[in-house]
């Protein structure tokens, strides 16, 4: 279930001029500066704004090209807005059945008790809309999508309008959407922390235009893109858990690049967890030290090097095909003779756990 | 006059009153939705059109609506062609006298209903598989509920009170025309005080319980505006 979109028009301020293609599975996320068309690309693939010069196709179906437009409302698609958008004059229950009422049985992705079940909604159905706090309403909004039986999920920044409290509440619920259910989901986001725990995939967008697309460890740390020369460039590694250290209180985690230990035992022995390495905690040393208080030293050769400011190089590194950040001063880079290709090791001072 | 002709102008009021109030409820609300909606250029056109009745005297209306009405007159020629009897001094010419007369009364308050029919909801019906029909009949409506309320009180009440229109393309015919304001002003003419007090006591306690049922039912719908 692949969607194929493109689009070349005027937006009052600016033109959006756009090809992009998300996978059929698991979840891509659309990032980009405020104002740059994200949320315009979005509701035009919905087919809530209607473009010339459009095109969608979404598998084998075509949405929108030069004469034919499918009205949204009879494209598969499971729209969630930034503001929950739950209809005033119903009850929760009645918000969730909207949508599956005008669905064909056969065309249904998940029962009504099914998504009751994982958005945890069961003691809200008989609620008015109009007391539920903004996590809960946002809860509703995501389960109503669910039951009308989409093939591709849209979230449009469904965060945003929330307090951080609410926004840990709920992120765990988008993680499991995708996972349990297999719908790929396009989603909207201002928000790097939403990008690293969510993401699969990275749509990055400027000015109208899509200036990078593909699997989100590969555009975090790509430096010829925005996001690595953030203040707060991470890379993101996606680990296993592997085992406990009950004496010293630490939890090893395997990746395809060597194994990783952080503080803590709460994780579940064998689950997947995804780990954030900021581009400022790794230091490069050409031999593994033995006198440091540094537990993870990982293997890695220097694949680019970039100049991030007159004092600071950005250097790019391959773990064994998981791709790392590194800042380091101009002078180290002299005189460690930092070179693409070299292989060193990173030591990583400092892995915030994800989920 | 006898008692009598005083509960068959009553009766004839309330009937015109809930029928014109019907057509009005029909008519206006498709209008009143697509005022509310509408970008189209000519808007303030129609909008003071609608409006009109508002400003112009009731004579002015009703003189028009004689002249346009009457037997002579295009429409009155195509009634009788089909074999209809006259408009004018008729309880079906006092119906359109009183749809024309009172149409601002139910548009507006219907325009403004729906105006506050936010876009996002009819936009999140829209993702969830309702057709524009569907969303009107599911959302909208239900959200302008206290809009119809107070659109439907208004017409009625106003057509009840009308006047100069009435007395203009109905005249005075008992049974027929007389309408309760017409009654009133005759008991006047004749000085006798004590049936217009009558009539004219009932319809402001009348009046005075719907505003108190309208009020206290906006207030529990919400977002009501009379």
């Amino acid at each position: 279930m692949t969607l194929f979109a493109s689009f070349d028009c005027n937006l009052g301020s600016f033109r959006l001029v756009t090809e992009l293609q998300v996978p059929g599975r698991g979840v891509s996320a659309l990032i980009g500066p405020s104002g740059c068309g994200k949320t315009s690309l979005l509701r035009a693939i919905a087919g809530l704004d209607r473009h010339q010069n459009g095109y969608v196709k979404v598998e084998d179906e075509i949405w929108q090209d030069k004469k034919f437009f499918v009205p949204v409302h009879k494209r598969a698609l499971g729209y969630v807005f930034q503001n929950a958008n739950l209809f005033p004059h119903m009850s929760v229950s009645d918000n969730l059945k909207y949508g599956l009422k005008r669905t064909d049985e056969s065309r249904r992705t998940v029962s009504f008790d099914n998504a009751v079940e994982l958005m945890s909604l069961e003691s809200l159905l008989a609620r008015s809309t109009c007391d539920l706090s903004g996590g809960e309403k946002q809860r509703v909004a995501m389960a109503r999508a669910l039951l009308s039986g989409p093939r591709l999920l849209l979230w449009d920044e469904p965060l945003a309008s929330l307090d951080t409290e609410s926004k840990a509440e709920i992120l765990p619920f988008l993680a499991s959407v995708p996972k349990e259910l297999g719908l790929p989901v396009l989603f909207v986001s201002h928000s790097s922390d939403e990008v690293a725990r969510l993401a699969d995939n990275l749509i990055i967008m400027a000015d109208g235009r899509i200036v990078g697309t593909g699997p989100v460890s590969e555009m975090l740390t790509r430096l010829d893109l925005p996001l690595s020369h953030q203040e707060d460039a991470e890379a993101l590694v996606v680990a296993t858990v592997a085992g406990f250290d009950e004496v010293d209180h630490l939890t090893t985690l395997q990746f395809n690049g060597g194994k990783i230990l952080v503080t803590g035992t709460g994780l579940a022995q064998g689950s997947q967890v995804r780990l954030r390495i900021q581009a400022r905690d790794v230091s490069l040393t050409l031999e593994p030290q033995s006198g440091t208080s540094i537990l993870n030293v990982l293997p890695v050769t220097i694949t680019e090097i970039a100049t991030e400011n007159d004092a600071q190089y950005l250097v790019r590194l391959d773990c064994n095909g998981t791709p790392l950040l590194s800042r380091v001063s101009h002078r180290s880079v002299r005189k460690l003779e930092l070179v693409t290709g070299k292989k060193v090791y990173a030591q990583v001072k400092s892995i915030a756990v994800l989920s | 006059m006898n008692p009598h002709s005083d509960w068959e102008a009553v009766r004839l009021s309330i009937s015109l009153a809930l029928i014109s109030t019907s057509i009005l409820i029909l008519l206006g609300t498709p209008l009143a939705w697509w005022l509310s909606r509408t970008k189209i250029k000519f808007r303030p056109v129609i909008e003071a059109l609608v409006a009109m009745p508002l400003v112009l005297p009731p004579t002015v209306l009703g003189f028009y609506l004689l002249l346009a009405l009457g037997p002579e007159s295009p429409i009155g020629r195509l009634v009788s062609s089909l074999g209809g009897s006259q408009l004018t001094f008729s309880f079906t010419g006092l119906v359109i006298g009183s749809v024309i007369y009172s149409l601002p009364f139910v548009v507006h308050p219907l325009r403004d209903a729906f105006q506050a029919v936010s876009k996002q909801s009819l936009e999140a019906a829209a993702v969830l598989g309702a057709a524009p029909r569907d969303r009107f009949f599911s959302v909208a409506v239900p959200l302008a509920k206290p809009g119809f309320l107070t659109a439907a009180v208004l017409g009625f009440a106003h057509t009840i009170g009308e006047f100069g229109v009435v007395l203009m393309i109905g005249g005075n015919i008992p049974g027929k025309t007389r309408v309760l304001s017409i009654a009133i002003f005759d008991h006047v003419e004749g000085l006798a005080y004590g049936r217009a007090h009558w009539l004219s006591g009932s319809m402001m306690i009348m009046s005075f319980l719907i505003l108190v049922v309208v009020y206290s039912k906006n207030r529990s719908w919400a977002g009501g505006r009379l």
